[in-house]
């Protein structure tokens, strides 16, 4: 905003600039800044507004193989069926009135010392800042038998769209009395509470529809993010702990590390026994966004480190990685922390190629989580760069919504996060 | 008026290049604000149903509400969790940023009947203190009219049941609303203020 006042009073005051870059502006394309950006989702679309919004004499292109984009976020509610997969679809319109340049291509390549990014359409473009924002890729070999060609049959439903109609429909279709399994997948991995609240929102569509019905959770950890809440709010509405319990919940020291699916027998294989589901949703261990190690950005774990001021990639010059692909911890991986980054390295960015240093970052992150129609808890943090360079959450901030909180408080917390969501979705895409 | 808004953004001026200096190292009132936008909208412009609107707050009433949330003095969901983030210097330089944005009303459902008793009866109760409707941010006193209804039935909620604390002068104009109307007059109040738009 004092961006744009700057600029406005510059070219007010001096007014044969203002003549030039108003009567002939083909003249100042070759002064003018190019950021190109890799992937229309959270991260991408949001970093691609900001950097208009600060400074609109910026060229952005964004390049994303897909017209629409499906939020992950409120998918859940999809499949408890409290929204349409309508309602989480957004498209690209509101960033072309900020002067987004939309490209509906897959990037293919990166090269960090020519500047330039490729596209499977043939051309390529050059930019002086790229920012990569490609989500999450998944470890199919981590389970015997899975793969990306069984996704029909067996969906994740971790990338929202087809993917999330897929898996409502097998449970829509399942007899009352049918198991559906999820298998949750090992740290780290995109949205921490997202298979707790999948559950969640599934038990609820059983509970109304199929109550004879059970959920599954074959698990690889010990524990899970809001681990009391969501099991105190099990209890209260899915009978958790209790021998009817719709909800079952297997960690991985008590045998709830999967190793094989057989897709045929519909039947998962853990060290411990055997599972037959109706619906199986494998939730499948996660890395860097596939172009991350196209173009040599991650690390022997498989995700992008940073310089967690700017974003830009330890690895290489002027290429910025965002979202769930980059190394933010203690930032967990979750779109509101993409939002966030997103502004933290636009400013940076924009700030670079005004010839400034880059400014002091502030970061937030909250997840919400909706047990049912009624009932939602949250966990917030806000962050901030420490002495040595990295991000840090800022003691005494955050933390998670009060396991005494009352039943009119987690109602409100039910309004909140709709807000949130409308929210959110018009700070990235409107 | 605008006389009255000149030399405050005057002093606004002086104030953001006096604590400039000596804020080193604290980051800028737009990079602390945007983190809010995920909740709050753009610009602090919300798009409801429930979270309000923080464009065009009040500069003071902005300050108290987030040393409030700070210290737990009002309840929240969220906000307790979210002010302990930030110094009391931060959240002076947030309350300049939301103060000098603009208040956008959007659209919104309501009951006209409710809506035309609650114009009277907020001419009656509540006018003095939020002036022109409840339109107003210069009574330091919160932006009542275009604000989300599900967030003022919520604060309604919190100060008639005692749970948020109110000003003593304000707390007899409510009190003899509800004796006079009941909860039905809250209702109304709520209407005519979710009717500006
Ligand atoms: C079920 C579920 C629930 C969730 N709930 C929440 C929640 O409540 N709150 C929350 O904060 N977060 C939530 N999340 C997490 C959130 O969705 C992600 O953290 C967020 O989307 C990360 O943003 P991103 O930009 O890194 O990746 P994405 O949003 O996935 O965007 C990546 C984009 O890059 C594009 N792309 C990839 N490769 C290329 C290429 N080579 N060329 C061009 N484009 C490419 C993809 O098409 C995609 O559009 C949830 C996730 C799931 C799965
Ligand atoms: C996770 C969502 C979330 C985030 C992030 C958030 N808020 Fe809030 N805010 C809320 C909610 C919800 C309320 C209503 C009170 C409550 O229940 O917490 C609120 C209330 C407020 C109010 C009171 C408004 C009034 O009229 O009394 C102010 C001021 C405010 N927030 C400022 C901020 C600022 C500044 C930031 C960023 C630093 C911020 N909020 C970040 C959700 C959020
Ligand atoms: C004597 C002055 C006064 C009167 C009369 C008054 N108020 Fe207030 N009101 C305030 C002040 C000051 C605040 C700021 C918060 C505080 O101090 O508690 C406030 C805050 C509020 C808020 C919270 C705003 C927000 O953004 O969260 C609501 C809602 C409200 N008043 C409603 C009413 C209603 C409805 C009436 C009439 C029945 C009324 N008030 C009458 C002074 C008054």
């Amino acid at each position: 905003m004092s961006k744009l006042n700057r600029r406005n009073f510059l070219s007010l005051t001096s007014g044969a600039l203002a003549a030039t870059s108003l009567g002939f502006p083909m003249l100042s394309l070759a002064g003018t800044k190019r950021v190109v950006i890799v992937g229309g989702g959270i991260g991408g679309a949001t970093a691609a507004k900001y950097i208009r919004m600060a400074d609109s004499s910026i060229n952005v292109t964004l390049i994303e193989p897909n017209k629409n984009y499906y939020t992950c976020f409120m998918s859940n509610e999809v499949l408890g069926g409290g929204r349409d997969l309508d309602s989480i679809k957004f498209g690209y319109a509101g960033l072309k009135k900020h002067g987004v340049d939309v490209v509906h291509d897959l990037v293919t390549g990166i090269d960090p010392v020519a500047r330039k990014v490729s596209i499977k359409s043939g051309s390529s473009m050059s930019y002086d800042a790229c920012i990569v924002s490609p989500g999450v890729d998944f470890r199919w070999e981590a389970i015997e038998g899975h793969s990306e060609a069984v996704i029909d049959k067996v969906p994740h439903a971790w990338k929202a769209g087809p993917q999330t109609a897929i898996l409502k429909k097998q449970i829509m279709a399942m007899r009352d009395g049918g198991t559906v399994a999820i298998v949750a997948p090992p740290n780290p991995f995109r949205c921490p509470p997202g298979p707790y609240e999948r559950a969640s929102q599934i038990a609820w569509y059983l509970k109304n529809h199929k109550p004879k019905s059970k959920i599954i959770i074959l698990d690889n950890k010990p524990k899970f993010s809001k681990m009391g809440l969501f099991t105190a709010g099990w209890e209260k509405y899915y009978g958790f702990n209790s021998s009817n319990s719709m909800i079952e919940w297997v960690s991985g020291d008590a045998g709830g590390k999967v190793a094989s699916l057989d897709v045929a027998k519909m039947s998962l294989s853990t060290d411990a026994a055997d599972f037959k589901a109706d619906v199986i949703n494998i939730i499948p261990a996660q890395k860097a966004g596939k172009i991350a190690f196209t173009a040599g950005l991650v690390n022997e774990g498989g995700w992008c480190p940073v310089n967690q001021r700017t974003f830009e990639s330890s690895n290489h010059k002027d290429i910025y990685v965002i979202g769930d692909s980059s190394v933010a911890a203690p930032l967990p991986k979750s779109g509101y922390s993409a939002n966030s980054e997103a502004k933290v390295c636009a400013a940076a960015i924009v700030a670079k190629l005004n010839g400034k240093d880059s400014p002091e970052p502030s970061l937030v992150n909250t997840c919400y989580s909706i047990i049912m129609p009624d009932d939602a808890i949250s966990v917030a943090m806000v962050y901030r760069m420490g002495k040595d360079g990295k991000i840090m959450k800022i003691e005494g901030s955050g933390g998670l919504t009060p396991a005494d909180s009352s039943a009119a408080m987690r109602k409100r917390e039910v309004g909140y996060a709709h807000s949130w969501f409308n929210n959110i979705t018009d700070d990235i895409f409107g | 008026m605008k006389q009255k808004n000149i030399i405050k953004n005057c002093l606004l001026l002086v104030f953001s290049m006096a604590s400039g200096v000596s804020l080193a190292g604290t980051p800028s009132a737009s990079m602390l604000a945007d983190t809010c936008a995920g909740c709050h909208g753009t610009n602090g412009i919300s798009n409801g149903p429930a979270t309000p609107t923080i464009a065009g707050i009040s500069n003071d009433y902005f300050i108290e509400v987030m040393e409030q949330f700070k210290a737990a003095e009002i309840p929240s969901t969220i906000m307790s969790r979210i002010a302990k983030g930030y110094t009391e210097d931060e959240i002076k330089l947030m309350a300049r940023h939301f103060s000098g944005m603009k208040f956008k009303r959007k659209p919104q459902q309501f009951d006209s009947k409710k809506a035309a008793l609650g114009k009277k009866l907020h001419k009656k109760y509540c006018e003095k203190c939020h002036e022109d409707g409840g339109r107003k941010s210069d009574d330091d006193a919160g932006i009542l009219a275009g604000q989300w209804a599900a967030y003022l039935q919520n604060t309604l909620q919190d100060y008639t049941s005692g749970d948020r604390e109110m000003q003593k002068k304000m707390k007899k104009k409510v009190d003899s609303l509800q004796k006079d109307h009941g909860n039905d007059g809250l209702d109304a109040l709520i209407n005519f203020y979710a009717s500006q738009q």
